[in-house]
């Protein structure tokens, strides 16, 4: 069980909590030229590391607010977690 | 190579099974090779066999990093099907229906193969309509399908919950009979033995620490066993495809995700075919020795993990208990988890690559076990001939920027997403 500290609501157990995939992901913007392989980039292309991931999630069981997390993607160990809108 | 058959055993058993030949040697790497395969998986095993056997090209080697057949191969859940709609999996998968039904003889090693049927139950009504659907696609396409109401169903497990009160109602399903189960390290062990007695030289407890490409072309791959040069490369290495991708500067549509399975106590036999849960994810089937196999949904978040996490095992077996209510009086007896390479639009990929002679062959999501004859039939044949089979069209690598997907669940890009 991943225990994932919400930075609204304190440690909560994993099944309060929905995954939302790789949190470095930009979405080009908007209103602005954008080319195939940018759009490529941004919907399909994923580097998937194998160690430290900075991803999305949401504590959707709880203050249904998204956070970002950092965790090791080999043994899950959990480093920092931050509000969705902070930088790490 | 010696013949396996009732005949050497019996000569063998006299002889106290001390003269045994080994199933396969433990060569060192040799400085060059025609083709090179990393992952010697059940895809990477194929992949080298057909080489051998189709297109003559024996020259060449599969670097494992852990030992054959350790990693995916061994994990699955051993269910064999074809029953997909969209064209290029049904054609492809049932492609390779054909090399499971031969699959025993051709290698002489006993697979197991059971074609026991699979049947994918249905909740609702708009459900039945679906499988209707996909039944006339997969019959369009040659593959056998049958719809099946409410009664028929019960007839052939009849130990499912056909209750009224019941949350998820079985309002029928859609069968392939001719799908069924596998072996899955026979599998692994029949293509290396048979690959090895041909000349492909099998290298375990080497890992691929960084590529040899020079102007566009690849020229040779480092390993913790020294350099070995390679006209052609075949990427088969199923999870760990990201880790190869980042060495290489290519970034992939693909992540990778944990799958758990688990088996229970053996009981004696009460289900005869392969069962899919349709209101959720969860499948199942009861091994030779009796086990219930199971399994269902991804853990949902990346990882390299090879082991799950409880939460995720507790919510695919609440569906299977949903389903068979029996379930629920078994002993666990082990369960286990593997790396998906989870694709972009849950359809895999066999492709060339923009470096000349690299060959990529990945993005299996939960179905790599049943497609290992027919991917390593048509990688062979794309790493043969430098260009991609009829079959494999479709799974080119660049579908994703030409909008070509083969969404087969309609899931988008989000496969994790259970």
């Amino acid at each position: 069980m991943l225990h994932i500290k919400c930075p609204h609501c304190g440690l909560r157990s994993q099944n309060e909590f929905s995954y939302g995939g790789d949190a470095t992901v930009k979405r080009p913007e908007l209103n602005k030229e954008v080319s195939d392989q940018d759009w490529d980039n941004f919907v399909y292309l994923r580097k998937s590391p194998r160690g430290k991931h900075l991803e999305l999630w949401q504590h959707i069981s709880g203050c249904r607010q998204w956070l970002k997390v950092e965790r090791d993607t080999l043994t899950h160990e959990i480093f920092k977690t931050l509000k969705a809108n902070e930088e790490i | 190579m010696q013949k396996y058959s009732v005949f050497s055993l019996i000569k063998n058993a006299f002889k106290g099974h001390k003269d045994w030949e080994v199933a396969w040697k433990d060569p060192t790497p040799k400085a060059e090779y025609d083709v090179v395969i990393i992952g010697g998986g059940g895809h990477g095993l194929a992949t080298a066999y057909y080489l051998a056997k189709v297109h003559n090209v024996t020259n060449v080697a599969i670097i494992e990093k852990g030992w054959i057949g350790g990693g995916n191969v061994g994990r699955n859940t051993t269910i064999v099907r074809s029953n997909y709609m969209h064209d290029e999996n049904g054609l492809f998968s049932e492609f390779g229906m054909d090399l499971w039904r031969s699959m025993s003889q051709e290698l002489n090693f006993n697979v197991m193969f059971s074609p026991r049927g699979i049947i994918n139950l249905a909740h609702s009504d708009a459900q039945m309509n679906v499988y209707s659907r996909r039944g006339n696609s997969m019959k369009l396409n040659g593959i056998d399908a049958v719809l099946l109401g409410r009664e028929e169903v019960r007839k052939l497990i009849p130990m499912a919950d056909f209750s009224d009160n019941v949350r998820f109602p079985i309002f029928g399903g859609l069968m392939q009979p001719s799908a069924g189960t596998a072996r899955h390290d026979g599998v692994a062990w029949g293509y290396a033995r048979q690959a090895d007695s041909m000349g492909v030289d099998i290298i375990q407890h080497c890992e691929v620490t960084g590529f040899d490409v020079d102007n566009g072309k690849i020229k040779g791959i480092q390993t913790t066993r020294g350099n070995i040069k390679a006209k052609k490369v075949g990427l088969c290495v199923a999870g760990s495809t990201n880790i190869l991708a980042e060495m290489l500067n290519m970034r992939l549509p693909v992540e990778t995700h944990l799958l758990q399975a688990c088996v229970s106590e053996p009981i004696k036999p009460i289900l005869d075919h392969v069962v899919t849960f349709g209101a959720g994810h969860f499948y199942v089937s009861q091994s030779d020795k009796g086990e219930m196999v199971m399994g269902g949904d991804l853990d949902g978040y990346n990882s390299y993990a090879q082991r799950g996490n409880l939460p995720t095992l507790q919510h695919v077996l609440t569906e299977g208990i949903a389903m068979l209510p029996f379930l629920s009086k078994l002993k666990m007896l082990r369960t286990w988890g593997g790396i998906m390479d989870m694709s972009m639009d849950g359809s895999p990929i066999i492709d060339k690559t923009h470096i000349e002679g690299l060959y990529l062959n990945c993005g299996w999501c939960y179905g790599g076990f049943k497609a290992t004859p027919a991917s390593g039939w048509t990688f062979a044949h794309t790493i043969a001939k430098d260009r991609p089979h009829k079959l494999n069209e479709g799974y080119s690598l660049n579908r994703f920027s030409t909008g070509h997907l083969i969404d087969e669940k309609g899931l988008g890009t989000k496969t994790w997403i259970s």
